[in-house]
């Protein structure tokens, strides 16, 4: 920095040790809740040190099912339908975007405009706010309970299809009228020049994507009434519920680990293209 | 927009565009014009017959004192989860910008709670202040203040509060980091050389060139509170105890769902998107700004 104040540099380091203690603080207790017995987990105060019974604990709630008492579907399926879900999301989303922002830019036709405001639409109503129509639909589609339900109505995206937008606008016209002179049509320019192009960007916002898909929570809530179909965020919520009559709370906070493990593990491995991603989508 | 070449018309783009226009069309327009329709219906008692009543559901709305409770309070939770969020990550960036080697373990070790989906944010810390088990309940009991979110609503609102804040506190800090990056040095080294120390340089030179990036995600946690930590209520209060926490869109879900009030729930539904559009046109100005900077 600009001065040298060794301890303004200590301070600073403090500070900020300070403050990822206090962000990592509910996932510590969450991990320690998670290494005790059941015993363990119902005497106060609650450990604040780790136990020995992770990898029974895991081995329980990955294959048991679940919390005594309830009938839930096993925790390794819930975590399979999470992945369906949120990988047909993120795909889903960035196929179709491709090809719309492709059509959008790279051709003239009637209408042009008129579905680019369409797309521009669903940027304003998220899920969130149509739920009892949109429910009506996918049920009258007979659409409930199944994977299709669960991606399809979420992966029209209007952030995804700008950001394709902006980036074939920068791709110099001059790579088009080469790749027509040369005999390429436009689905041979698409797979062959525009594709592979944009290769850093379909994977930023793949990241994005995919932590989006797999934190769905009020979607599946609604669609999902059979137990084979639940997702492994949903069923958090279920086992709070449970955890009124039979606390088993090294078995929930198990579950929350083995839920938030995956978007987290994307975030720290591919932490350059997450924030190229963040920062991109918002423009 | 368009390109200056581009190939020649044909019903290809049609067939490119059709995926998400029909994606569009049933899952987005269809069931928002629904929602325009019922909320203008009234059904009675039984579901056996309804009636047209204009905008007697939005009127009824805003005589309700929970609708309008609802609204307040969910104005509420957005400010404070804003402000707590965002004076948190203003004070870890203001540091890390600080940091020489190392920045980037700091960021690594801050931005993973964005991850995180809000209803296990809620579960974490719903298990954190659980009135008899516990480890923070405990520990305040220890100091002599009695928790119990479920008993209590401001004890209730402070940790949905809680929960939300620290979910975006990785998205702001992210956010921050980089606009005080962007700051070119040889600013703030002239202030030094005049004599400013880090705290006066922070608040004359520093914060006043991020307000750019501090409105932007005034917009976004805005956005966020509002419609992202449906998750964090359902999991932690449930709305309760007695509606303390029942924000818009806990009580769009409640109202439909559990109260099956198709009328009101759609008018609320109404009511909602009209407020992301209003956010949505903020949130584009602000970067229509940004772009002539």
């Amino acid at each position: 920095m600009v001065e040298n104040r060794p301890w303004l540099a200590f301070f600073t380091h403090v500070v900020l040790l300070i403050g990822i203690a206090i962000i990592a603080l509910p996932i510590w207790i969450t991990f320690v809740a998670a290494t005790h017995d059941e015993i363990r987990m119902t005497q106060v105060p609650l450990p604040l040190l780790p136990g020995d019974q992770f990898w029974v604990n895991l081995k329980a709630t990955l294959f048991g099912r679940g919390l005594s008492g309830t009938e839930t579907a096993p925790v390794w399926l819930m975590m399979l339908n999470s992945l369906v879900m949120a990988l047909g999301i993120a795909l889903g989303k960035i196929a179709i975007s491709l090809l719309s922002a492709f059509a959008i830019v790279y051709f003239r036709f009637p209408f042009r405009m008129g579905f680019f405001w369409m797309i521009f639409i669903t940027l304003m109503l998220p899920v969130e706010v149509r739920i009892v129509p949109t429910f009506e639909v996918v049920a009258q589609l007979g659409l409930l309970n199944s994977y299709a339900g669960l991606t399809i109505p979420l992966i029209a995206s209007a952030t995804a299809t700008f950001m394709f937008r902006q980036v074939f606008l920068t791709i110099p016209d001059e790579m088009l009228e080469s790749a027509r002179i040369d005999g390429a049509g436009p689905m041979r320019f698409f797979f062959d020049i525009l594709l592979p192009l944009s290769r850093t960007n379909i994977a930023a916002l793949f990241v994005i994507l995919f932590i989006y898909g797999w934190n769905q929570y009020l979607w599946p809530l609604l669609i999902t009434t059979d137990s084979d179909m639940t997702t492994i965020v949903m069923s958090i919520k279920q086992m709070l519920e449970a955890a009124e009559q039979s606390p088993q709370w090294n078995i929930i906070m198990m579950t929350a680990l083995l839920a938030m493990l995956p978007p987290v593990l994307v975030v720290v491995l591919m932490q350059k293209l997450f924030v190229k991603g963040l920062t991109e989508t918002e423009k | 927009m368009l390109k200056r070449v581009h190939f020649p018309p044909s019903v290809l783009p049609y067939l490119l565009v059709a995926p998400q226009i029909i994606i569009t069309l049933v899952f987005f327009i269809w069931p928002a014009s629904q929602a325009l329709w019922q909320s203008m219906l009234v059904e009675d008692a039984f579901g056996l017959s309804t009636e047209f009543v204009w905008f007697e559901n939005f009127q009824a709305l805003f005589r309700d004192d929970q609708y309008i409770g609802a609204f307040k309070r969910t104005a509420f939770f957005s400010l404070a989860v804003a402000f707590v969020s965002m004076s948190f990550s203003l004070v870890l960036a203001g540091f890390a910008d600080r940091v020489v080697r190392g920045a980037i373990v700091y960021r690594t070790l801050l931005i993973w709670p964005y991850a995180i989906a809000p209803v296990l944010a809620g579960a974490l810390w719903v298990f954190m202040f659980n009135p008899t088990l516990g480890i923070l309940a405990y520990g305040l009991e220890m100091l002599g203040y009695e928790w119990n979110h479920q008993l209590r609503g401001g004890q209730a609102m402070a940790l949905v509060i809680m929960a939300a804040s620290w979910k975006q506190v990785a998205y702001n800090f992210l956010f921050y980091l980089a606009a005080m990056q962007a700051i070119p040095r040889s600013v703030i080294e002239a202030a030094a050389i005049d004599g400013a120390g880090p705290i006066r340089r922070f608040w004359t030179i520093i914060f006043p060139l991020i307000s750019p990036t501090t409105f932007f995600l005034l917009v976004i946690n805005a956005v966020y509170a509002f419609f992202d930590t449906f998750g964090i209520i359902h999991a932690v209060t449930q709305g309760g105890p007695a509606n303390a926490t029942t924000i818009l869109v806990y009580k769009v879900y409640n109202d439909g769902f559990v109260g099956l009030d198709l009328g009101g729930s759609a008018a609320q539904s109404v009511i909602l998107m009209i407020l992301v559009i209003a956010m949505t046109v903020l949130q584009f100005r602000y970067i229509e700004r940004k772009v002539e900077y």
